[in-house]
């Protein structure tokens, strides 16, 4: 652990004396010498805070790797309260003066701050949460994503059903606006005949009336969205119901930070990312030992995007001076850094074009990830770049 | 939809029923006995629960795991009564409510600082895996059809208690009259100790045994607390057969309700606007169904004014 | 009661200068937070007069702080995109001016304070708690999944609304746009304390079987009591969305409810400055513990827990070494 203060100023002084200052920055005085201040908000408390801590965790692992002393990053938490993290949102543009805003998990809190921090000048670098409505019409200069539109994962599943031979899959979601994306994301790719198509309560927990109808329908496969807990039970619940079709999801349920708590009930199911830790690219390889030395843990999808998000950011600060607004975005622009997940380039909207892998959740010793079993996609752009008018 | 799945939905609302009742007895036993509101019972769920996945994790037996779910949640009931509910007793209910709100933030934080962030393993024990079939060709999970059992078991263990036994006549009594029972010799400040750690317990099963087909994580109680409390109010305060009856109507309700809704929504608008608009309402229909039993029994379907 | 008024002075003065110094000193950050004091005051003002005054513990006012979050958000999205809110019968178009959004706000969070007072007042005790706050949880569930309006999402509005004259992005002018908000409502409440509505109001409360006797039709007292309170929090959570710019279901949510009531609470119940003080410490805690751990709830659960247990009266009752309260 880095620290467990809640608002923690980093800064990568090191030991080093004022001598080896001036000589860093006398080294990269040709390319900028400005500082970068990066506010990093994210949810530390309450339910959602596994997640948080992983972009916490990530991100810092990569601005600690990259040595730039001129980097100093704020970090707060925003409960996942919309309203707290706007407040904090304002609390780092006009009291802490930062350049980058960053870290944020949830989209409808993204789609609070995001709009916000841009409107006021300056980067928001999303992590996660990637929705629609930042995508395409309301895509701003100073908005780019690291991690994927939202509809991608799922897109992504819908293309892998396809090729598993899915032909009257059974659909599942909640009911809001992240869980309608899903389902028509998923649709988008798969194209086909539905056994039926339902949307649960946010933050329900029994799934018996569900798992029924789907029993009671002739479906041959099921793909489902539940992100957190939800996805915990469901999961349990399906493998103690006795059915046994293929299911196929987006990455966020069979992800490090919850298939502990899954356990058996994940074994061998389907699932799409960009990313996964048995990843094979000498990059990734050092991020996954690294951040198991660090912290002791197998990353997740989080701590990749925002390790890459850091990395991303580390190498635009070494081009240009942040407070030069139009040469850093174009240093951002130009995604000039080695990323976790090999080949990784924007689009017009400033969203990654990708691949995004299936994956298979398998235990290996005592612990259960994932491993790669194919490309889902290849250089996939979202559908909402066309909308966007960059 | 056929007759066999809505008999199916049928029992899948009893035992969702029923999971409501183990949270919502302790609940109602509280308050019948002290008068007492207590908002924390929530996080007593969440202890049971964190205390059974711990154990499990550690011995790897799942009956043990539920013992330790009963002892935590009783020891940790017991703790709070001694130190902070006994003083809300003579209090309003105002004062209740909101020294037991501030034991939920102390209970969800301190559970966070010493277990993390991550979700915790707990899982159905073997034995209990996998389904058998019923009558008429449901299959259903041997798991869901224990929990109904032990439900059930628990609402009789109760009503014998106190119908029955001398702890029970004591209850009853100092429900009816606290100077009285004080008066008679009875120690009230122990009485009221015990029915504590017992409703606590209580909560502290559920946990467990509901944590073994959910999630186990930090903010569980809080939902499943907010629909003890509509399944209280439904079957009247204080009353375990109020208990048992609202559970059982809540959890109709909501899984008919889920179930059902999209279907007859969808027999007069195209099918996506049915599954938003169903959900949509049926994720209300419990508290409209509450304001509807209010509005013609203010104290509850078995509660006394 | 001379103690306690200069005790209120200096509230409303501390609440001034706060803001005046960071304007002074640059620090626009603490502006927000004053602001988000003042606001969180209003909707504390209006729950003590139902709950302080009336002993009606509503669990439920969330439902209309984002009422008056929803008024303003909707009618200010419409605005935004030019597109009328309805057609037929007749025109309704959106609008970006705050006054007219606060009274769209104050009157659809009194009709639904009606609405669901109507029915709520019909128990009481416990009963009354749990069922406004099933009220709210229906809200909180309708919002996030009726999608006309973001659902979950919410609605981001990404101009301040505007109030003839003044700048509203300028955080030193909306703070005393909120300010002089709650310096009226308080004079209000303050009025209605001491008018024979008040007395009776109190008396229901404190002697229910009485002020029935002398003829008090207690539960129509209540029910006026209760939309006030209602019209109030709404008005505060309109101002609320305009200082984040933003509504989402969030604000109907059962912690909101929780925390108004906590601002009553840490500042003295029934005491007219008690939920200023309270919403002004409940700030003050917010941002200086969050600072101190991650795990600042549980700090801030204990020091809730100190005031319930052995601070009856609140900062207020602290200071003046009164325990009960009593407005005025």
């Amino acid at each position: 652990m880095i620290s467990t203060k809640a608002m923690q100023t980093l800064r990568m002084l090191g030991a080093a004396s004022a001598v080896a200052l001036a000589m860093a920055s006398g080294a990269v005085a040709d390319g900028h010498g400005g500082k970068v201040k990066i506010g990093l908000i994210t949810t530390l408390t309450g339910g959602g805070a596994a997640l948080g801590v992983d972009i916490r965790d990530g991100f810092l692992l990569g601005i600690k790797q990259a040595g730039n002393e001129g980097i100093e990053v704020v970090v707060e938490d925003d409960q996942r309260k919309p309203d707290i993290a706007v407040q904090l949102a304002d609390k780092m543009i006009q009291s802490e003066k930062v350049d980058i805003m960053t870290g944020i998990v949830w989209s409808n809190l993204a789609l609070a701050v995001a709009p916000a921090a841009t409107a006021q000048g300056k980067f928001y670098i999303s992590p996660n949460a990637g929705p629609a409505q930042l995508a395409g019409k309301g895509c701003h200069e100073n908005y780019f994503n690291v991690a994927w539109q939202n509809d991608g994962p799922h897109e992504a599943a819908g293309a892998h059903a396809k090729e598993l031979g899915f032909k009257n899959p059974f659909i599942l979601a909640p009911n809001y606006p992240a869980g309608k994306d899903a389902l028509t994301g998923f649709k988008r790719t798969y194209a086909g005949d539905l056994a039926g198509e339902l949307y649960t309560k946010l933050g329900q927990t029994d799934y018996a009336a569900e798992i029924a109808q789907i029993r009671a329908s002739d479906a041959d496969g099921i793909f489902f969205f539940l992100p957190g807990g939800m996805g915990i039970s469901f999961l349990k619940q399906y493998a103690d119901s006795g059915i046994d079709l293929p299911v196929v999801g987006p990455a966020f349920s069979f992800d490090q930070t919850i298939l502990g708590a899954v356990g058996e009930a994940a074994l061998g199911i389907h699932n799409t990312a960009q990313w996964s830790p048995d990843l094979d690219n000498a990059a990734s390889k050092a991020f996954v030992e690294s951040f198991k030395a660090e912290y002791g843990r197998i990353p997740s999808i989080y701590a990749q995007q925002a390790f890459d998000t850091a990395n991303l950011i580390v190498s635009a600060a070494a081009k240009a001076d942040v407070k030069d607004t139009d040469a850093f975005r174009e240093a951002l622009r130009a995604a000039d850094f080695v990323s976790t997940r090999g080949d990784f380039k924007f689009g017009s909207n400033q969203h990654p074009i990708q691949d995004f892998y299936v994956r298979e959740v398998i235990k290996d010793g005592d612990v259960f990830t994932n491993k790669i079993i194919g490309v889902a996609l290849e250089d996939r752009q979202d559908v909402y770049a066309a909308e966007c008018k960059l | 939809m056929t007759t066999l799945l809505l008999i199916e939905q049928i029992l899948n609302g009893l035992q969702f029923g029923v999971m409501l009742f183990l949270m919502a007895a302790g609940l109602t036993l509280i308050f019948g006995v002290m008068g007492l509101i207590n908002l924390a019972h929530g996080s007593l769920y969440m202890v049971g629960a964190f205390a059974a996945a711990a154990m499990a994790a550690w011995t790897g037996n799942f009956f043990l795991a539920l013992v330790a779910s009963l002892v935590a949640a009783a020891i940790v009931g017991a703790l709070i009564e001694l130190t902070v509910i006994r003083r809300l007793y003579e209090r309003d209910h105002l004062d209740q409510v909101l020294a037991t709100f501030a034991l939920i933030l102390i209970f969800s934080e301190a559970t966070r600082w010493i277990f993390g962030s991550f979700p915790l393993f707990l899982n159905i024990p073997d034995v209990l895996k996998g389904t058998v079939t019923l009558p008429g060709g449901i299959e259903y999970s041997v798991y869901r059809l224990t929990i109904i059992v032990i439900g059930l078991a628990v609402a009789v263990g109760l009503f014998l208690l106190i119908s029955k036994t001398r702890v029970g006549m004591r209850i009853r009594a100092g429900e009816n009259d606290r100077e009285m029972i004080a008066a008679l010799g009875v120690d009230i400040s122990v009485l009221y100790t015990m029915v504590f750690a017992l409703g606590a317990a209580l909560a502290g099963l559920s946990g467990a045994l509901v944590g073994a087909i959910q999630s186990v994580e930090v903010g569980m109680g809080e939902p499943v607390l907010i629909l003890a409390f509509v399944v209280i109010v439904i079957g009247g305060i204080g009353s375990i057969k109020g208990a048992l009856a609202g559970a059982i109507l809540v959890g109709l309700t909501d899984t008919l309700g889920r179930t059902l809704l999209p279907v007859v929504f969808g027999a007069f608008m195209d099918p996506s606007s049915a599954t938003t608009v169903g959900s949509a309402l049926a994720s209300m229909l419990i508290y409209i169904l509450m304001a509807g039993v209010l509005l013609f029994k203010p104290t509850g379907l078995f509660g006394s004014a | 009661m001379l103690r306690e008024r200069y005790i209120n002075i200096l509230i409303l003065a501390g609440l001034v200068l706060i803001p005046a110094y960071a304007y002074f000193a640059e620090e626009p950050f603490t502006i927000t937070l004053a602001t988000r004091a003042v606001i969180f005051a209003l909707a504390g003002v209006g729950l003590n007069l139902a709950l302080g005054q009336g002993g009606l513990v509503s669990f439920g006012h969330a439902a209309y702080f984002g009422m008056g979050g929803y008024a303003m958000g909707i009618l200010a999205s419409h605005a935004q995109n030019y597109e009328p809110i309805m057609e037929v019968p007749f025109l309704i178009e959106g609008t970006n001016s705050m006054p007219v959004i606060w009274l769209v706000a104050i009157v659809m969070s009194a009709l639904l304070a009606l609405v669901i007072g109507a029915l709520s007042l019909r128990t009481s005790g416990v009963y009354f708690i749990m069922v406004t706050l099933a009220f709210g949880q229906m809200f909180y569930y309708f919002t996030i999944s009726w999608p006309a309006y973001g659902g979950e999402d919410g609605l981001s509005i990404y101009v301040r609304n505007q109030f003839p004259g003044l700048n509203t992005l300028d955080p030193i002018q909306f703070f005393g746009i909120c300010f002089v908000i709650l310096l009226a409502v308080l004079f209000l409440v303050d009025r209605i304390n001491k008018s024979p509505f008040g007395l009776a109001l109190n008396g229901a409360h404190q002697q229910e079987e009485r002020a029935l006797t002398v003829g008090i039709n207690v539960y129509r007292v209540r029910l006026v009591a209760f939309v006030i309170s209602g019209a109030i929090t709404g008005l505060a959570g309109a101002l609320f969305a305009d200082l984040n710019r933003f509504v989402s279901p969030t604000m109907f949510s059962w912690q909101i409810s929780g925390e108004i009531m906590i601002f009553i609470i840490l500042g003295g119940v029934a005491r007219l400055f008690g939920p200023v003080a309270g919403a002004a410490l409940y700030i003050v805690l917010e941002h200086f513990l969050g600072g101190l751990s991650e795990y600042w709830f549980i700090y801030l659960g204990a020091i809730l827990l100190f005031v319930v247990l052995f601070a009856k009266g609140g900062i207020i009752g602290g200071l003046s070494k009164k325990e009960t309260g009593r407005a005025g």
